[in-house]
């Protein structure tokens, strides 16, 4: 019972990066059906910046939050003009090509990404700094870290913002509307491209608070850690039923919880025969199992033709 | 028609001088030929999947990698060391000549590719392409774990001491000399992939020609109007799995061979992204642009390799040959999708496009 516990605990936040980043997949798939295989990079960029701002301001003598809150705006700038320029470079003037064209622009920018991070930062992995109290919370056995609990809390607090932007501000009808149909939005007054790059900051956005907390959460940077995390939030997205928010984080949480449970559970169930190891793949196989019982994910409408 | 044979016979001249004027310059320029053939043999697979049926698929790597490990195993002493009752049946050693080896290699590739057809058949475009990257995903876990409790793969250490490959008595990795002309391993190696194109060129050529071609370009079309003729979607769209895998387990033993070692590295899924970059950029569905595009891609960050140390030096070793490869192949990704869209020698276009329903 106590094992599955701390495998929920874990699981859970484990599954709220996953919805940070798959957040920011599923809305540039609803307006510009595209996968924006790049988006994983910037997690992974998100967590470079913050681990250079805090080794930056080391010396300054500011507490360990504030050092992160820092850290974090840092990322967000960062992030948000790094994906405003990929949009605007790169998928952009392919909106109308055909459909391969611009999925082989972001494999290329995902590549292209790790390796300027790679130049930039080296290669080896990055000790991330532990700048809040390693103390954790006792829940009789299982335990809670403090950046555990914080993880939690900002991505609650940031999808009920998101939530809010979307269904309440003219931005996020603007957003809809696009999503729904882009020319008959455009009738109607909107601006496609704004709608689109603003779509690309606000995940830019989700994701820089994701890479930090990742970083934070596993002691380590690299510019390869994205890439995962990338894939398997695509797959929540998918999961929950791309191009609809709420199944974002529903698909998110539930990668979270298939995978830590079962990398807790997998040795014991199959009697040592696989491993911990395994765990990458539950992603993969809940995956192919949602698809092919429901193509069109847990929560996602049925969509006649996604070719 | 005189045209056209003197053109043929000059690229025969050409393709067949190519190794030998290379190894006047040593093994390695004739060792990117090497390479970059087998990128052409796994591109042409790759078209038939993405290019004639239109299926995009993101796991072609796995089927490179079961030829890969098949060639691997029945060839090298690593079944022997782990299980001694094949050690028992063959004392010998196992040391599977490439006539049981190459179909046996295609024959379980295929097998792979029709299983991962068949529970994708109802999805399509990016859905299919996210599943068939999973299923890359899962058997590379494989690949990387199958050491325990059973030893089949030797997990990320990899299997080495893989025989070489030999044709006919003759092994390709020993220095042979033919009519006075001194040829290393590699150019012998070289021969041999050039006919597995070439013989490949001949299949892919004849396909899109054929009715299953005809059908498989109907189905990339529009699938319910394919249907509605009397298509059965459902066979086709396997048989392309199935073909298009047989080309990367074909390719796979022939690398494990070329190799002498296979491990769960070289079957990333960077590697799949960049066979699917090969078919796009070239030209989806058009032979001779499907091999331009394996050739730039595999041979061209190669050639720049030499190069390498001077720009090294120039970044302060920040930039190394490894990291410069990849930033080549991603920039050649994004500045030919930016420029030519539909590839860098597209089909010519047979007809009007049938209209697109409004969106």
């Amino acid at each position: 019972m106590e094992v599955f516990v701390q495998q929920l605990i874990n699981g859970l936040v484990l599954g709220a990066m996953y919805a940070l980043v798959a957040l920011g997949y599923t809305m540039v798939y609803g307006i510009i059906n595209l996968i924006n295989f790049a988006h994983g990079e910037i997690l992974m960029i998100g967590a470079l910046v913050s681990w250079t701002v805090i080794g930056a301001l080391a010396g300054s003598g500011l507490p360990g939050w504030a050092l992160m809150l820092v850290a974090l705006l840092c990322a967000i700038v960062v992030c948000s003009v790094v994906n405003f320029s990929i949009e605007k470079i790169a998928y952009r003037p392919l909106r109308n090509a055909p459909r391969l064209a611009p999925l082989i622009t972001a494999m290329g920018m995902s590549l292209l990404l790790q390796t300027l991070a790679m130049v930039i930062w080296k290669p080896n992995p990055k000790p991330f700094p532990l700048l809040l109290p390693t103390e954790p919370f006792d829940l009789g056995g299982p335990v809670i870290s403090v950046t555990q609990v914080l993880i939690l809390g900002t991505t609650a607090v940031l999808l009920a913002a998101l939530m809010w932007l979307v269904n309440k501000t003219k931005l996020g009808r603007a957003m809809r509307a696009t999503a729904e149909n882009p020319k008959v939005a455009a009738l109607m007054g909107v601006k496609p491209d704004f709608v689109i790059s603003a779509t690309f900051v606000i995940g830019a956005t989700l994701a820089a608070v994701a890479g930090l907390m990742w970083a934070a959460n596993y002691g380590v940077a690299q510019h390869s850690m994205g890439f995962m995390p990338g894939l398997k939030a695509f797959t929540a997205a998918v999961l929950g039923g791309i191009g609809n928010l709420a199944g974002a984080v529903v698909g998110g949480l539930l990668l979270g919880l298939i995978e830590a449970i079962g990398a807790g559970y997998l040795g014991d169930l199959t009697g040592g025969v696989l491993g911990s190891h395994y765990a990458d793949i539950f992603a993969f196989v809940a995956l192919i199992l949602v698809l092919t019982l429901r193509p069109s994910g847990l929560l996602g409408e049925r969509v006649a033709d996604r070719a | 028609m005189n045209k056209k044979l003197i053109t043929f016979l000059g690229c025969a001249v050409l393709l067949l001088g190519l190794p030998l004027f290379a190894q006047q310059f040593g093994n390695g320029p004739v060792r990117i030929l090497d390479t970059a053939l087998l990128y052409v043999l796994l591109a042409l697979g790759l078209n038939i999947v993405v290019g004639y049926a239109g299926l995009l698929d993101l796991g072609y790597v796995a089927f490179y990698a079961v030829g890969a490990y098949m060639f691997a195993l029945l060839a090298s002493p690593h079944l022997l060391e782990n299980f001694p009752a094949i050690a028992a049946a063959f004392p010998n050693g196992l040391h599977m000549p490439l006539w049981v080896v190459i179909p046996l290699g295609a024959g379980l590739a295929a097998m792979f590719g029709v299983l991962l057809g068949a529970p994708t058949l109802k999805l399509r475009g990016d859905y299919l392409a996210i599943v068939t990257l999973g299923f890359g995903e899962i058997i590379r876990v494989f690949m990387n774990n199958l050491e325990h409790p059973v030893n089949l793969t030797n997990g990320p250490r990899g299997i080495g001491q893989i025989d070489s490959i030999s044709v006919f008595g003759a092994s390709l990795s020993q220095k042979t000399e033919l009519f006075g002309i001194e040829l290393p391993g590699v150019t012998l190696h070289y021969y041999l992939f050039l006919v597995l194109v070439v013989v490949s060129v001949l299949i892919c050529w004849r396909l899109e020609n054929s009715r299953i071609g005809r059908a498989w370009m109907a189905i990339r079309e529009d699938e319910i109007a394919a249907k509605a003729m009397g298509i059965n979607t459902r066979n086709l769209k396997l048989l392309a799995f199935g073909m298009g895998a047989t080309f990367g387990g074909v390719a796979g033993a022939m690398f494990a061979g070329f190799q002498g070692f296979v491990s769960p590295e070289s079957f990333s899924l960077q590697e799949s992204v960049l066979i699917v970059a090969m078919v796009v950029l070239g030209g989806m569905g058009h032979l001779p642009g499907v091999i331009l595009g394996a050739l730039l891609l595999a041979a061209l960050p190669e050639v720049l390799r030499y190069v390498a140390g001077d720009i090294q030096s120039l970044t302060d070793g920040r930039i190394d040959a490894a990291i410069l490869r990849q930033m080549l192949v991603a920039l050649a990704m994004i500045v030919i999708m930016l420029m030519r869209p539909r590839g860098l020698w597209p089909a010519p276009e047979h007809g009007k496009p049938a209209p697109k329903p409004q969106a």
